[in-house]
């Protein structure tokens, strides 16, 4: 049993709460990726698993030892870092053979376990370069083969594609999945970037300010954010707010302001009857945003003026202007809209958000 | 390289630079004419009609015969070769752990300990010779090499720790932690890791250190005193100008057969001591 389990932990820098109360517990097997803006406590709380950094409180458990105390050579963890952290003065093989030297395995086993981690990542020519004389890709490959070798409890990834470019961050992004389908080792993967969160997460943990703000799958993430912090964070494009006045007038409940004007269907005027007369803010994502034909009702669009075109291809992002606020929309390639053109926008009421002003979380 | 006319090429990079190396290499070259020039040369006054300042028609070895039968100079190289050597090993020593420390451990005044250390190294020798000259006395080490051996620490350590404890900061803490993961100790990440990719900078700590010793006066000339425990810069100076006699060829073959071994070392090292001091290291 390789999960990790923790409880309440903190972290205090001198005079700084980087890490404030985190409860996380990761299965045996899972994939769990920290995700959060930098300066959110993600990177500190996977270097205390480490036991790179010391606990101010709480607990950490890995297997069924609590880890607090151990230094982190007895962890049995293995770890990916941003600037690879290779040893320069070793050949790709003594790279990956250095931990089990130092736990003094002997030269058959090591040589086999180098060649079976080589081999999938495909870095078997590479074995007798020196880091210097490989590229960016490669030497990311022989710092995944660097923890594979070790056959350890838990991986844990620090960012380790930043430094790769846009490509070659998508190909090994694949490949790191592929290597935990294949090896079934527990993750923990902390990265800033939310697309890569999502495609390689089990279950992601969005953190902000050193608090956990959200922990889910990465479809309950997208489709039930628990506060705009997540609903915001999580989404490319990201999401579009804006406050709006809730209206108890015509038999129904209304999300107005300058520009808006939208008749919400009845479930979700349900749980928002309490905020009559207040100010909510509205979030609505911009691929739930299309351009209205006729079928679509006058009540659930409102007047837009495009600003400007991102023509990406596969769809068209539409950057709008609504009343005082700016909103972007991803509309199908297929739309023939020009600069300063005033059109007619469409939701699906489905899939509209609403956030308490004050305390930010989902009504 | 500067880009544009020719003329300007010449004006702004090579002349400059020709002006440089021949400033840098005449006393070398001046070091080199005097050695081979004969007696009779030397002594010519400047309005005499054969007077050739620069060259020497007449090369002899005669200088550096005497240098070598009449003077103890193989024993100074011998004493100054042992010497620096023991010293610049203690020195590098202890050099190597203050500065992984100072860089690299967390403990109260670690800052200012830093700084201490480097202000010790701006207390000029000058000074320090004479509380020096009493502890020495106090151990009976006068005129022993063990004087020079124990005393050049006293400059060494500071220079080295500091030197180090720079290029020790700039090898990336993650090697180290990678390696601590890996299964090693914090004691097997420093010698595995951390001083293996610090070898430009330990290498040129050590040159340095070498340099200094090598060259060192002062303390050389008030802890030793008989002819056959000197250095070479102590003994040249004080064997070969007596009263107010100067043995010009002599010495100069002195100085230039003394300077041979930094020469040769410089030019061992010379990659390795250039990395070290523009401190880079490639991950």
């Amino acid at each position: 049993m390789s999960r990790v389990i923790i409880r309440s932990l903190n972290k205090r820098f001198d005079g700084v709460h980087a890490v404030k109360d985190v409860n996380l517990e990761i299965h045996d097997k899972e994939f769990v990726v920290l995700v959060g803006p930098s300066g959110c406590g993600k990177t500190t709380t996977l270097r205390m698993v480490a036991g790179l950094e010391s606990i101010t409180s709480g607990e950490i458990m890995i297997g069924d030892r609590i880890v607090n105390e151990l230094p982190p050579m007895d962890r049995d963890i293995a770890m990916v870092f941003q600037n690879y952290a290779l040893y320069p003065h070793m050949s790709v093989y003594d790279n990956m053979a250095f931990g089990l030297k130092m736990r003094g395995f002997d030269r058959t086993e090591i040589a086999n376990r180098v060649k079976a981690a080589a081999e999938i990542l495909g870095i078997e020519e590479q074995l007798q370069r020196k880091p210097r004389q490989l590229s960016g890709g490669q030497r990311q490959r022989v710092a995944l083969g660097r923890a594979i070798v070790r056959h350890p409890q838990v991986f844990l990834f620090d960012e380790p594609l930043s430094n790769l470019d846009a490509k070659l961050r998508i190909q090994m992004r694949v490949e790191i999945k592929k290597i935990h389908v294949r090896l079934g080792t527990t993750a923990i993967y902390v990265t800033h970037d939310q697309v890569e969160a999502m495609t390689l997460g089990d279950r992601v943990v969005v953190m902000k300010d050193g608090l956990v703000q959200q922990v889910g799958e990465p479809l309950e993430l997208y489709n039930e954010p628990a506060n705009r912090f997540v609903a915001g964070f999580i989404g490319s494009p990201a999401m579009n707010f804006a406050t709006v006045e809730m209206a108890d007038t015509e038999g129904a409940l209304w999300a107005r302001h300058e520009g808006i004007r939208i008749k919400l269907p009845t479930e979700l005027a349900g749980r928002l009857r309490p905020h009559v007369g207040e100010n909510v803010t509205l979030g609505i994502r911009p691929e739930d945003l299309h351009v209205a034909s006729g079928s679509d009702m006058a009540d659930l669009s409102f007047d837009a003026v495009v600003e400007v075109i991102e023509k990406l291809g596969s769809q068209i992002l539409l950057d709008v202007r609504v009343g005082p606020n700016t909103m972007v929309a991803a509309v199908e390639p297929t739309v023939k809209a020009k600069v300063h053109d005033r059109l007619r926008l469409a939701l699906n009421p489905e899939r509209l958000y609403f956030f308490d002003r004050v305390s930010q979380a989902a009504i | 390289m500067i880009e544009g006319a020719r003329w300007r090429r010449w004006v702004f990079f090579n002349l400059p630079l020709a002006l440089f190396v021949i400033g840098l290499l005449f006393p070398f070259y001046w070091m080199m004419v005097t050695t081979v020039r004969p007696d009779a040369e030397l002594y010519r006054p400047w309005m005499a009609p054969n007077y050739t300042p620069f060259w020497t028609l007449n090369p002899t070895l005669d200088h550096i015969r005497y240098l070598l039968d009449e003077t103890l100079f193989s024993r100074w190289m011998l004493n100054t070769f042992f010497i620096s050597v023991l010293a610049t090993v203690i020195s590098l020593f202890c050099g190597l752990l203050a500065g992984y420390a100072l860089s690299r451990l967390k403990f109260p005044f670690a800052g200012s300990l830093g700084t201490g250390i480097f202000i010790t190294y701006l207390v000029p020798q000058t000074l320090l010779f004479i509380p020096l000259a009493d502890i020495i006395r106090n151990f009976r080490l006068g005129d022993t090499p063990w004087a020079l051996v124990l005393t050049y620490p006293t400059f060494l350590i500071p220079f080295c720790t500091w030197l180090l404890m720079g290029y020790f900061k700039a090898i990336p803490r993650e090697l180290e932690e990678c390696a601590r993961i890996d299964g090693a100790t914090r004691w097997q990440a420093m010698v595995y890791i951390v001083f293996p990719v610090a070898v430009p900078g330990i290498l040129s700590a050590g040159i340095f250190a070498f340099t200094l010793s090598w060259n060192e006066f002062i303390y050389a000339l008030v802890f030793l005193s008989s002819p056959e425990q000197k250095t070479v810069s102590v003994g040249i100076t004080s064997e070969l100008v007596r009263g107010d006699v100067f043995y010009w060829g002599s010495l100069m073959a002195g100085a230039l057969l003394g300077s041979v071994p930094v020469a040769l070392i410089y030019s061992f090292f010379v990659e390795y001591y250039v990395a070290g001091i523009t401190g880079s290291v490639k991950g």
